[in-house]
């Protein structure tokens, strides 16, 4: 049964996410509402799309009857190359994110804490998929935003002030944008940058177990 | 020597044995070497550690090790598309070993490459540090992994040369170069092996230093996730 959602919706929030990006920059968009990230990107902006499997310069998805099997992203689904595509192999792939060459990564998550804490591999007992590449992104990458919603479907904030779920990483996320808008990592706990459309900061507040500063 | 043999299971000939440890290229179901995997399901080696990034699918590449219990312990990043994976694990059937997409990549790198551990910092403060050595350098800290040198490697290409220089194609390259590296022996399946000579060296991804064993054959090259969009217009 779907529950009307307050704020932004996934389209929504992967355009808010998007002004994020900048015109040069190598970007790694994670699975889920990043993935839709690349609809939106500003007109003027010139972004480099990196898949973690071994590809610079992503594509779109193929047209029907034009798909290969040799070219996924690292979702695993057919897309696409350009003609500034590069392909390589998993070991070079890790080496420029593990040595800082990509800008930015946008990825999901399931618990973000106030100290940058994160959390989106794993629930104990109950789901053992694996962390992917998600842990040397975020200990990696120039700069890590989260795109999630802001509770769960019991209504509980996932943004927390500590983490519960087994971490990918510590201190590695430096804004949140949920449904209901835009937070900071900060010194001390989270700043508001701008609330959702509908959205009072009274409201971002109350649904939000982790600090906000004032 | 002559590297080239007349199907996997010539290939494997001699170099099977129960217990050992496979390290196998492929993410997801692109770049896998389904040849030798299906011929390594055929011999019915026991108790493997298998390095890959993923297990397959069920029915397909890695998965049908796993159907027939061949697989004591998995070392991979990625496990989410395998049933018959989840079940044996949380049953306690089969060991599983976690590693950052990255960081099993460096390990095979490494191990190849002659380096028996290096310090990074993917994972700090997580379950995946657990155990392991820290360092600080310039005010951070690491933790030390260790190079995977493995008994057999098992790898997909799109062309070799008779030398066994090899040609990747798009995505499928992904684990298959750091995977080939770090193996005692490496066994390559390719769709096409040309006459020598004719892949220009300028352009060679793998050379075939690293390689001992090649097969040519016909493979299935599954597709995991088929997304596909819209014509504009017609």
């Amino acid at each position: 049964m779907a529950v009307e959602q307050k704020g932004w919706n996934r389209n929504q929030m992967a355009a808010r996410a998007a002004q994020e990006l900048q015109d040069g920059w190598y970007v790694n968009l994670g699975i889920g509402i990043p993935t839709l990230v690349s609809n939106y990107i500003p007109e003027g902006v010139n972004v480099t799309l990196q898949s973690e499997n071994g590809m610079l310069g992503m594509g779109p998805f193929p047209f029907e009857g034009e798909e290969d099997a040799d070219l996924i992203n690292a979702g695993k689904q057919t897309i696409t190359e350009l003609p500034q595509t590069a392909f390589f192999d998993s070991a070079q792939s890790f080496a420029m994110i593990r040595g800082g060459k990509i800008a930015m990564a946008i990825l999901g998550a399931m618990e973000v804490a106030e100290n940058g804490d994160l959390a989106n591999w794993m629930i104990p007992g109950k789901l053992v998929k694996g962390m992917g590449g998600a842990m040397d992104l975020v200990a990696g990458v120039g700069r890590v935003v989260v795109v999630m919603d802001h509770t769960n479907k019991a209504g509980e904030s996932k943004v927390l002030r500590d983490c519960t779920l087994p971490l990918t990483g510590k201190g590695v996320v430096d804004r949140i944008i949920t449904n209901l808008g835009v937070l900071d990592v900060v010194e001390g706990g989270l700043r508001i940058v701008e609330c959702a459309d509908g959205v009072t900061e009274a409201e971002l507040r109350a649904a939000t177990e982790a600090t906000i500063l004032d | 020597m002559k590297k080239i043999y007349p199907d996997a299971a010539t290939a494997l000939d001699g170099l099977l044995f129960d217990g050992m440890t496979i390290a196998a290229g492929g993410f997801g179901l692109c770049g896998i070497p389904e040849l030798l995997i299906a011929a390594i399901r055929d011999a019915g080696t026991k108790d493997l550690t298998v390095a890959s990034n993923n297990a397959g699918v069920d029915g397909f590449g890695l998965g049908l090790l796993l159907e027939t219990r061949q697989v004591r312990k998995m070392i991979s990043s990625y496990v989410g598309e395998n049933a018959e994976f989840m079940r044996q694990y949380l049953s306690g059937e089969l060991e599983l070993e976690f590693n950052p997409q990255g960081t099993l990549a460096e390990r095979m790198r490494a191990g190849g490459a002659g380096i028996p551990g290096f310090y990074t910092a993917t994972g700090v403060g997580t379950v995946i540090a657990e155990g392991k050595e820290v360092k600080t350098f310039n005010g951070r800290e690491y933790i030390l992994e260790t190079g995977i040198i493995a008994d057999l490697s098992i790898v997909k290409a799109w062309k070799a040369d008779p030398s066994g220089n090899l040609v990747f194609r798009k995505t499928a390259r992904n684990f298959n170069p750091p995977a080939a590296t770090c193996g005692k022996t490496c066994i390559v399946e390719v769709e096409e092996i040309v006459p020598m000579g004719s892949l220009d060296p300028d352009t060679i991804h793998l050379p075939g230093i690293y390689v001992h064993r090649l097969i040519q054959g016909q493979h299935e090259k599954r597709i995991e996730q088929r997304t596909v969009r819209k014509r504009e217009g017609v």
